[in-house]
């Protein structure tokens, strides 16, 4: 199917392809100016120590994603599978390892800079692992530093876990910056920045929460993805965030006093009838037409998990500037993807309750373990506690090989069906939906 | 003393007993005992026996089961192993249970932690975290609080304090129970003909869904009979078999590569029971730091294990120059990630060393290894030939 040419942008979203593309232009003159550079991830990120030692921070997921949206993921998942890599295994790792060998050029065109220093922050996600491995011996003699965040295994963060993320941080992570950047680590501009990333945490929670409100003036996915964008990556701790965040906050509050929907590539969502919690990630490489089978059919995302894999801020989490190393400590080990099974069926629950949804959705991954294990036990779950139509889809992440329009959006096409039953059904017996 | 073929045939039985009916007669023989199931690769058994528990290691239902329940728990591109391990729970066949312990060695077993505990499978259901840290200071202090959660959950069960002489008594057990095994290897190395990597299988299998103490005493007399001459040496080409570490592979493959013309003269099937390399400290005032150095310091290449430092590939290439191996063959299960991630640069390291091998993926349940022996037997032949 065609999609329009023409996206309609809110004004948050050109600044924050303004933001992005002055990050992938520093990036590109990195070296030019002096600049270090540290490969890392996004789960669990430090970016505020890094930015600390005025350092760059490049997010190989974020290339992969970038990559998916262009086009251009599925010549890069062929060449690594040509040097081995599995079908099987995660597609951001292959299309990561594809984009390197092919000149390491970034989504806006421009050359990435080598790393000087690889932070595995190891949160969440097993193949981060295996991915910096393999990123080891792609950059031989790049020093690699490893934040191992023990994943909440009880439910519960405990101070033996953050004592030993601290040590960690003290004894491993922050030398090596120190080595890398030939700066000493500055525990007061550290605590400086977290208070911009307070700040934009609060924002970012005020934006996401306002899908509570009938209708909703957001989409809490496919937007979703675009609020977080800043927080999640290179700008957590800058004041860019900051204004960023707050002239999101505008905007939502300007939709909620007119009454407005969230708006698609297409312009406003004139009718929702469909509020939806999204479980998974999205599909990135068929981006917009996934999108718009939700919004032709007038479904509107109203609380999505993949929105939380950089932080569970709506949980009470804000970076702490009173306890620099420990706040980030308890940030890594409280993202999404680090929390248990029970704990992320307990916070869809919430989701389904306060957000007042008439149904839960998973997309499923097939790249990404993480999430994808165990959610058919989620689904039961929450079919079970909260009474609502629950739907699987299937896709991935960047292998566009395994985005089948057709079998989603018949899938996509029976759920909605199922869901306008149930609210005849509802009305008709004078229950209130959701 | 029993025959070899008595002790071959119990150890087969053992190992694929998905009732665990003598871990479930040894448990009911005293009230305190109890009975942890671990998932692969390892955990330090020495902490549960030294409980008064035993330690089962469950190594999924292989081609023993329908896989019918299991199936609808997961997804296609999820591997095989966990839906065997749903099948295994929802059909009783790991009542009578009092805990169990998923190691971090990828994102699935870590998720069916959170099944279990969804399902209230157990008393416990604990993800065991390795620490991927190092510093006996920082990742050796993770592991053990690791550990002593461990022991705590068995506390609350059966009342019983572990210490520090139980512990030393049990690593006493297990480095007797590796120096065996790894006497088994050293005599399958020299003479692979004497036991079939078939019935090496079985034995070690064996070991964990029995007392570390019954297996000692089994160990103990196959090596006494494989230090004679058995079977006929063959014009077999020696291969060590990479990546089957937590999925295990099903016997029919083992046996078509074995048919095919290759001694396999070193795996890592049961690769927890050889995690260790040489003996722990077993007269330590502190048997939880020695466990935990041993765990740092000791522990064998895994593609569960951050490498860098020690690259893995240069590992396994060593351990084929050790074997005096001919080739390696990569065989792992579909959809593992840990493996397949690895198997690139494993080869790389291979090629480098000009050691030839090839590779392919299995499911626990494949049913048909024709393809398998093909290229097995191509691959031997083409060593034999032209190497």
């Amino acid at each position: 199917m065609a999609a329009p040419t023409e996206a309609i942008k809110e004004k948050s979203m050109i600044l924050q392809k303004d933001m992005l593309a002055k990050q992938f232009h520093d990036l590109s003159k990195a070296k030019e100016l002096g600049k270090k550079v540290v490969y890392t991830f996004v789960p669990g990120n430090i970016t505020e120590l890094i930015l600390s030692f005025d350092m760059l921070p490049v997010y190989p997921e974020i290339n992969a994603l970038q990559s998916g949206m262009r086009k251009k993921s599925a010549s890069f998942i062929k060449d690594a599978e040509k040097i081995g890599f599995s079908e099987d295994v995660c597609t951001y790792v292959k299309c990561d390892i594809g984009m390197m060998l092919n000149g390491n050029i970034g989504p806006t065109g421009e050359k990435l800079p080598s790393p000087d220093l690889l932070l595995l922050s190891y949160t969440g996600c097993f193949t981060f692992l295996k991915w910096f491995e393999n990123l080891e011996r792609l950059y031989p003699g790049v020093p690699v530093a490893m934040l191992h965040t023990p994943y909440q295994e009880d439910g519960q963060i405990t101070k033996d876990q953050i004592d030993y993320m601290v040590k960690q941080l003290k004894e491993d992570v922050i030398p090596k910056m120190e080595k890398v950047s030939g700066k000493k680590y500055d525990p007061a501009r550290l605590s400086e920045m977290m208070k911009n990333s307070a700040k934009a945490e609060d924002l970012l929670v005020k934006v996401l929460e306002s899908a509570k409100n009938v209708p909703t003036p957001i989409d809490a996915y496919f937007a979703g993805v675009y609020y977080i964008g800043p927080i999640f990556t290179a700008f957590r701790g800058t004041t860019a965030a900051v204004e960023y965040y707050t002239e999101l906050w505008n905007e939502v509050q300007e939709r909620m006093r007119l009454g407005l929907g969230p708006v698609t590539p297409e312009g406003e969502i004139k009718e929702q009838k469909f509020r939806l919690v999204m479980e998974g990630p999205p599909n990135w490489t068929n981006f917009r037409e996934f999108w718009k089978i939700f919004y032709d059919m007038g479904a509107v995302i109203v609380a999505s998990s993949y929105t939380k894999v950089g932080g569970v801020y709506d949980l009470g989490f804000r970076h702490d500037p009173t306890e620099p190393l420990e706040s980030l400590a308890k940030y890594c080990m409280g993202c999404y993807t680090n929390m248990n099974l029970p704990q992320r069926v307990g916070l869809i629950e919430k989701y389904v309750k306060e957000y007042k949804a008439d149904g839960f959705l998973i997309n499923s991954i097939k790249s990404c373990n993480s999430f994808s294990a165990g959610q058919l036990m989620i689904m039961r779950e929450i079919e079970q506690r909260c009474g609502v139509p629950v739907g699987f889809i299937e896709s991935d992440l960047v292998d566009p090989r395994y985005f089948s329009y057709a079998n989603i959006k018949n899938r996509l096409e029976s759920y909605f069906q199922m869901l306008e039953q149930r609210k005849i059904i509802l009305k008709r017996d004078g229950i209130e939906a959701g | 003393m029993k025959s070899f073929d008595t002790i071959l045939k119990e150890c087969e039985a053992l190992s694929f007993d998905l009732n665990f009916t003598h871990a479930k007669k040894w448990k009911a023989e005293k009230s305190d005992r109890i009975l942890v199931g671990y998932l692969p690769i390892y955990v330090p058994r020495e902490i549960i026996h030294a409980a008064n528990g035993l330690p089962v290691g469950i190594m999924g239902s292989g081609d023993r089961k329908q896989i019918i329940k299991g199936d609808a728990y997961y997804q296609s591109y999820i591997c095989h192993f966990p839906r065997g391990i749903i099948e295994l729970a929802l059909d009783k066949n790991l009542d009578n249970f009092d805990g169990f312990m998923f190691p971090a060695i990828c994102d699935c077993v870590r998720n069916l932690s959170g099944m279990f505990k969804l399902s209230q499978k157990g008393k416990f259901q604990r993800y065991f975290d390795y620490p991927q840290n190092f510093e006996p200071q920082t990742g050796g202090v993770f592991y053990i609080q690791e550990m002593e959660k461990v022991m705590e959950d068995m506390y609350a069960i059966n009342k019983i304090k572990v210490t520090d002489e139980k512990l030393n008594k049990a690593i006493k057990l297990y480095n007797k129970n590796r120096k065996l095994i790894e006497a088994i290897y050293a005599i399958r190395q020299q003479y692979p003909w004497r036991l079939s990597a078939v019935e090496t299988y079985h034995i070690l299998r064996a070991g964990i869904v029995i007392p570390v103490e019954e297996h000692n005493e089994i160990l103990s007399q196959v090596v006494e009979y494989i230090s004679n001459e058995r079977g006929e040496p063959m014009d077999n080409i020696r291969v060590v078999v990479s990546g089957s570490f937590c999925e295990q592979p099903p016997v029919g493959l083992i046996k078509s590569i074995e048919m095919a013309g290759c001694y396999i003269v070193d795996d890592d099937f049961m690769l927890g029971s050889r995690w260790i390399q040489g003996d722990i400290n077993e007269n330590s005032n502190s048997p939880l730091s020695a466990l935990s150095s041993a765990y740092i310091n000791q522990s064998t290449f895994s593609s569960a294990y951050y490498d860098v430092g020690n690259p893995k590939g240069k590992r396994l290439v060593d351990l084929a120059q050790k074997r005096n191996a001919d080739g390696v063959i990569f065989s792992a299960a579909s959809f593992c990630d840990p493996a397949l991630l690895d198997r690139p640069e494993m080869q790389k390291e291979c090629d480098a060393a000009g050691i030839p091998h090839i590779n392919f993926q299995f499911h626990e349940n494949t049913g048909q290894f024709k393809v398998i022996k093909e290229q097995a037997g191509t691959f031997s032949d083409s060593i034999k030939l032209w190497a």
